[in-house]
């Protein structure tokens, strides 16, 4: 794929007790990992709406991090868990709006976990160049028809439609 | 809303940061964001003269949000908040962009850090944007204290409390105080008798007139906050009544049903009705349902009869009572591992293989040898072996070091030496005498002619009616079987069995060994995640009795600190329910873990108790209607932070 020059943006949403402190712990233990992440805080991974992910998606990044305490760690008890159940919300919602549910990532990290949270983001950014720039599908759509007017609605093209429409824009195309 | 001036304050930190990121660059850039009315790069923004410097800006140029791109908030932002309060404004008009921790210090190239400050400027600057005035709010602190547990640490607790002319109330599961301190005979490294420091403490506790016992109870649930908490504590049927009994002994004499003490290990016998040991405090009996001949058979009553005051009541039920206390110290203790859990050591197999609690029992001379140390069959053992780390220091058990175990086998070493005359045998894999005097005691024992192998007892085998340790010494470099009389395995401290229970009935969290955690592994050893909530001694982690002691009296001191400033702080940072769009569907009772959220039946909406909400915002994130909010953490704070963190 051409994603050789692609610096993918990744938005990382961090629970304030553990996450967001391991992601300090690597800065104190000067940990070197890529840029392409931003950091905002949240008290808890249970926080996190589906539209937090959404809109970062909107507004043009290429992942998405959430990250929280371990299981059985959480400052709150179970946020950690909320967040876990909301998973499977956010990645249905996802794949309803076209966009590939490996750019979303829900990890746990603790305190003391400097080094795995810059392993995790280190990785996070290599798998998100093979995917490519996030481009939302009504974008993906235009670029395969050209012409042919407006095209439905992302929000309501099944992943399978898209794959399809885009297996046969590459043919078309060549 | 008034005009939105925002300052903006790119800090080096000395080269911390100016290594790496362009800071005047950075400034620069925030200088051109919507609101932003002066943008300065500093030095050090957290010292007096960049404090300063914000507090002349927000003077000068009237400011009304400040935005400080530094180090960490979970470094400096308390520092930050108090600079704006000073100037007049409201401290929870700041936010900080974090340019240290996640940008200089972990990026590679200028260039990229230089990008990435400016994204969290302009994120920090969007948000600030939306932040609203809040306040720090107070409420009544309760001045009692209840101590969960009557061991070492929470007696010490208890005392220092009542001291302070505060009212404390121990609750206790067992029939007595005492813990696991009362079983022991001796103690390191000063071989005073435990008993003999102990049991006036005990004694002290029960006549203090601040202090109120509740043994044979447990804590069913707790609810409330910090200062207002109301625990529901169950106080077991005794089956004597406690203002009768005088503690005679009758009963217990004539009593004819037999059980193994628990007290002792399970080595004596105890009757149905019984005090646990003799100098239990309180010092009255209990009847153990479950081996008493009338509670089983419905005939016997033996004790009823002989009782000369009529205090043995087997109608008794438990009884619930609801008290209000403003803080809590749970002091559970620990127990010892099963180990029977590891065939290999041979206990359970072979006669004379004991636990070290065992041998502290028959060397105590009101254990059930009266101090006398001997072999099942009555003769008394020529060589002891002493196991050190037994499930300690091993993956297949317990990984961690249960801390005092060396030096508890070193005292019975010496104590097995001392009452056999024989030969003595301590495996260990290294000696840890870490406290005052510890070192000093190993070399005192090492003298009196122990035989230290420093190999792990690994394996207890029997041989032709004889027991062998089988273990490599790893000084001479060889395998070898040493035959031994009497094996004594110091098996490796743990949680209770009931941990976990606890843990969730006080909102106390746990490491991953198991024991209750503390807020923070070395600045916070007494706090927990649940404000008001302390821990003290074996629970938080295996201790000896000083350590025990001085928990027990630092957690003391965390309960009198709340109790003497009077109030407590509540965060503003806490959920709010928007009338007007809550649909009343009631999700967020649900979700919240502490139960903050209650139903207006009238209204049929969401109310938030603000005094019980920590504000993790669980039920804003769940809300169907957008009715449910976290103060400081609103949704439009945080989407406007999003849409700005991807616009550099």
């Amino acid at each position: 794929m051409k994603n050789g020059d692609f610096e993918p943006r990744i938005v990382g949403i961090l629970c304030n007790w553990c996450s967001y402190a391991g992601a300090d712990l690597a800065g104190i233990s000067r940990i070197k990992y890529p840029a392409n992440i931003r950091i905002i805080r949240v008290m808890c991974s249970g926080r996190v709406e589906p539209t937090f992910v959404l809109k970062a998606f909107a507004e043009g990044a290429d992942g998405v991090l959430v990250s929280g305490c371990h299981p059985g760690d959480c400052h709150y008890g179970e946020g950690n868990y909320k967040a876990y159940a909301r998973k499977v919300l956010i990645e249905k919602l996802l794949h309803q709006f076209g966009i590939e549910k490996e750019r979303f990532k829900l990890t746990w990290v603790s305190a003391n976990e400097g080094e795995r949270f810059a392993q995790i983001v280190s990785e996070m950014v290599s798998e998100i160049k093979e995917i490519g720039p996030y481009r939302p599908p009504r974008e993906r759509m235009r670029e395969l028809q050209p012409g042919a007017g407006t095209p439905p609605a992302p929000g309501w093209l099944a992943e399978e439609e898209l794959e399809t429409a885009v297996a046969g824009g590459a043919v078309a195309g060549e | 809303m008034p005009d939105v001036r925002i300052g903006v304050y790119v800090c080096h930190c000395g080269s911390n940061i100016a290594d790496k990121v362009d800071c005047a660059g950075v400034a620069e850039f925030a200088g051109g964001l919507p609101k932003v009315t002066i943008a300065r790069d500093y030095q050090y923004m957290c010292a007096d003269p960049g404090q300063d410097l914000i507090r002349k800006d927000i003077k000068d140029h009237k400011l009304n949000r400040v935005v400080v791109a530094s180090c960490s908030p979970r470094m400096h932002e308390p520092t930050f908040r108090k600079t704006l309060e000073s100037a007049g404004l409201n401290a929870y008009f700041f936010e900080m962009a974090n340019i240290r921790e996640h940008v200089s210090w972990v990026t590679e190239g200028r260039e990229q850090a230089t990008e990435k400050a400016k994204a969290l400027v302009a994120a920090a600057v969007a948000r600030v944007f939306y932040h609203e005035p809040l306040y720090e709010r107070f409420a009544d602190m309760n001045k009692r204290t209840l101590v969960v547990g009557g061991g070492i640490a929470g007696i010490e607790a208890a005392l220092k409390i009542a001291a302070s002319g505060n009212q404390v109330v121990i609750v206790e599961k067992e029939p007595s105080i005492g813990g696991n301190m009362a079983k022991l005979d001796k103690t390191f490294p000063t071989l005073d008798c435990s008993a003999c420091i102990l049991t006036p403490k005990m004694v002290a506790a029960a006549q203090d007139e601040n202090i109120t016992l509740y043994t044979y109870a447990e804590v069913e649930k707790v609810e409330g906050y910090v200062g207002n908490f109301q625990v529901t504590i169950r106080k077991k049927a005794r089956s004597v009544d406690m203002d009768k009994c005088t503690g005679c002994g009758i009963c217990y004499n004539k009593c004819p049903a037999k059980v193994p003490n628990e007290f002792d290990e399970g080595l004596g016998m105890r009757k149905a009705i019984y005090v646990p040991f003799p100098q239990a405090v309180p010092n009255k009996p209990v009847i153990d349902r479950q081996n008493c001949t009338y509670f089983q058979k419905g005939k016997c009553g033996v004790c009823s009869k002989v009782c000369p005051t009529g205090a043995v009541d087997y109608a008794q039920e438990d009884q619930l009572v609801t008290e209000d206390f403003g803080a809590i110290i749970v002091s559970t203790g620990f127990e010892t591992l099963d180990p029977t859990l590891g065939p290999q050591w041979g206990y359970g197999r072979y006669d004379n293989v004991i636990t070290a609690l065992q041998f502290e029992r028959l060397v105590n001379a009101s254990g059930p040898t009266q101090g006398k140390v001997v072999l099942k069959d009555g003769t008394v053992p020529k060589r002891v072996a002493v196991l050190h780390c037994v499930g300690s220091r091993d993956l297949n058990f317990r990984e961690y070091c249960s801390r005092f175990c060396c030096m508890s086998s070193l005292k019975l070493a010496h104590l097995a030496k001392e009452k056999t005359g024989g030969e003595v045998y301590s495996f260990y894999i290294d000696m840890r005498a870490f406290g005052k005097g510890y070192e000093e005691f190993y070399n005192r024992v090492m003298e009196e002619g122990i035989h230290f192998i420093r190999g792990k007892g690994t394996e207890v085998i029997q041989r032709a009616g004889e027991l062998f340790v089988r273990t490599e010494d790893t000084l001479l470099g060889k395998y070898r079987e040493v035959p031994v009389d009497l094996v004594v395995l110091n098996v490796a401290t743990v949680p209770r069995a009931d941990a976990e229970k606890v843990a969730q009935t006080f909102g106390i969290q746990r490491s991953p060994d198991g024991f209750f955690l503390e807020a923070h592994v070395k600045l916070e050893p007494l706090k927990t995640a649940t404000d008001g909530v302390f821990i003290a001694g074996g629970c938080q982690g295996p201790k000896d009795i000083p350590d025990s002691v001085s928990q027990g009296a630092g957690a003391a001191a965390e309960a009198l600190s709340l109790i003497e400033a009077g109030k407590v702080k509540i965060s503003p940072v806490v959920a709010s329910v928007d009338e007007a769009r809550c649909g009343g569907c009631k999700a967020c009772l649900a979700l919240c873990p502490y139960g903050a959220v209650d139903f207006d039946d009238e209204k049929k909406v969401a109310v938030v108790n603000e005094a019980v909400c920590k504000g993790c915002g669980t039920c804003a994130a769940s809300c169907a209607s957008g009715a449910m909010g976290v103060r400081h953490f609103t949704d439009e704070q945080i989407l406007a932070q999003i849409g700005e963190v991807l616009a550099v």
